[in-house]
């Protein structure tokens, strides 16, 4: 059980590890809304009465590179089918629930590390923390948004043949969850039609438990965000071993 | 030994009504040699699909090494080994890692495995390629890995689809003599298709046609060249199955996958 869980971590490693240029390119989105919006807006959040937006933003840009990396990660089950790979492990005697978890802890665990790529580049453009003590738990909520999002990527592949669906994925799914999860900007005073979406965003909860364990913003509580998270991500881990092993190929 | 290891019976499958294998049986006995040749689009891809778990029949009944792949499914997965049509290949690792990832998922001990792989790179003549990404691997030396890698588990029945397909000459004869050297070695059941009837004819013990989803014949080469009349297995075969081209229809998935060979990551 636990090889072929680590057999599949292994490679989506060994095959992110190997691509410098996706590495590197993975970091540029999250760098231009650091800086664009960061020292953009930065001011006018001040002149708010606000505080320092690079410290309301960092969290959510946190959240932001770990969601897209996460969504890819797991949509990339759809490559493996278009290049053949998907056959040699559908063919294997291993369980599907064994295959999708360590496709899943994979992905999640190349979109934590990309989290935390991107929290190192926060604290250069001069996001301050509240402390490292932190930290650990910083990681924990970085890996729970990586593993909801990474699972959820592998349940819309599982039911898609090619890659057409690709751009509706992006552009109704994890832009919109991006925009209203209040990652840029503070919910509490947004229109209540904004609040009411977000709180059905799992995003929310992610990009609220970061928040409040780097900056020390409050809203609704570190250990709520953590239990929905978690819970979310073990039924969405059902529905997507279901849909995978439903794949002929 | 001359039991069977592989039946079918009555075996269809329909694709939104289309019937791509309409009501066919068969059986392969151990040790054997069987080509399952026919047009494109005939169902011989189909049909292995099905014998192999990746695909549920509409009606009929199987048995693979005794076992059902519908109830049985593992136990079906471990008696075979497969190479299938298009690369299954993860082209993103090494050759070594491509088959050490198959030697775990089969649960092969870490000292049997390597000792295996050596054997079998060795074989196929990579085994000094072995540390070099596949994606550097030319179309023959995919073929070799994919061949060393479906037999690594040891399984009973090796399915192969169109094993040498665009191969160069020289690559097709190595490919089979290694082949049939495990046939003999390890008495491994061999079911493949080809287009190269010369191939079935040198290789095959038993010969099935299939034609629009149905098996029109099956015999030994010899058997269907008196059957026909005629002096080779490629003659015998289009006496068999007319001179027409078949209008295949190419599924989603074939279309995608062109699509994407071309534009495929450099």
């Amino acid at each position: 059980m636990l090889s072929t869980i680590y057999i599949m971590w292994r490679r989506q490693i060994k095959r992110y590890w190997r691509s410098k240029s996706r590495i590197i390119g993975s970091i540029g989105q999250p760098l231009l809304f650091l800086i664009a919006l960061g020292f953009g807006l930065g001011p006018v959040f001040e002149r708010a009465g606000r505080g320092n937006y690079l410290n309301f933003l960092a969290p959510g840009v946190i959240a932001q590179a770990i969601l897209f990396m996460a969504v890819f990660n797991g949509v990339e089950l759809i490559w493996d089918r278009q290049f053949g790979f998907l056959k040699e492990t559908l063919v294997a005697p291993v369980s599907r629930l064994e295959i999708v978890l360590g496709r899943v802890l994979g992905g999640a665990t190349i979109a934590t590390f990309q989290g935390v790529i991107v929290f190192s580049l926060t604290l250069f453009l001069g996001f301050k923390p509240q402390g490292i003590t932190f930290l650990p738990l910083a990681v924990v909520l970085m890996f729970l948004i990586a593993l909801f999002y990474t699972t959820l990527g592998t349940a819309i592949a599982s039911l898609m043949k090619d890659f057409h669906g690709f751009q509706l994925i992006m552009n109704f799914l994890v832009m919109p969850t991006f925009f209203l999860s209040g990652a840029l900007f503070p919910l509490e005073s947004a229109p209540q039609i904004l609040k009411s979406i977000s709180k059905i965003n799992p995003l929310t909860y992610g990009v609220d438990g970061l928040r409040q364990v780097l900056s020390g913003t409050v809203h609704l509580g570190v250990t709520g965000d953590i239990l929905v998270l978690s819970l979310l991500s073990l039924f969405l881990l059902l529905i997507a071993s279901y849909l995978f092993s439903k794949i002929e190929a | 030994m001359t039991d069977t290891i592989i039946k079918a019976k009555q075996l269809t499958k329909k694709f939104n009504g289309l019937v791509a294998v309409n009501n066919i049986s068969f059986e392969v006995k151990r040790g054997e040699v069987f080509a399952f040749l026919g047009p494109n689009g005939a169902g011989k891809t189909t049909t292995i699909r099905m014998l192999t778990t990746l695909l549920k029949p509409t009606h009929g009944k199987i048995l693979v090494n005794g076992f059902d792949p519908l109830t049985q499914q593992d136990k079906v997965r471990k008696s075979f080994g497969i190479v299938f049509q298009d690369s299954s290949l993860d082209d993103e690792l090494t050759a070594w890692e491509n088959i050490e990832f198959h030697g775990i998922l089969y649960k092969i001990g870490k000292e049997e495995r390597r000792k295996r792989i050596k054997g079998l790179l060795q074989i196929v003549g990579l085994w000094n390629r072995r540390n070099d990404l596949v994606k550097t691997y030319s179309g023959g030396m995919r073929r070799r890995l994919e061949i060393a890698r479906g037999l690594l588990h040891h399984p009973k029945i090796f399915f192969l689809d169109e094993p040498t397909l665009g191969l160069d000459p020289q690559t097709r004869i190595k490919i089979w003599q290694q082949i049939k050297k495990l046939n003999r070695k390890y008495q491994t059941t061999i079911f493949f298709t080809t287009h190269y009837l010369e191939e079935a004819e040198k290789m095959a013990s038993q010969i099935a046609i299939i034609d629009q989803g149905k098996i029109v014949t099956s015999g030994t080469a010899l058997e269907l060249k008196k059957q026909t009349k005629k002096k080779s297995l490629e003659a015998a075969y289009l006496a068999i199955t007319g001179k027409d081209i078949r209008e295949e229809n190419a599924s989603s998935l074939e279309k995608m996958r062109m699509r994407m060979s071309r534009m495929r990551r450099k």
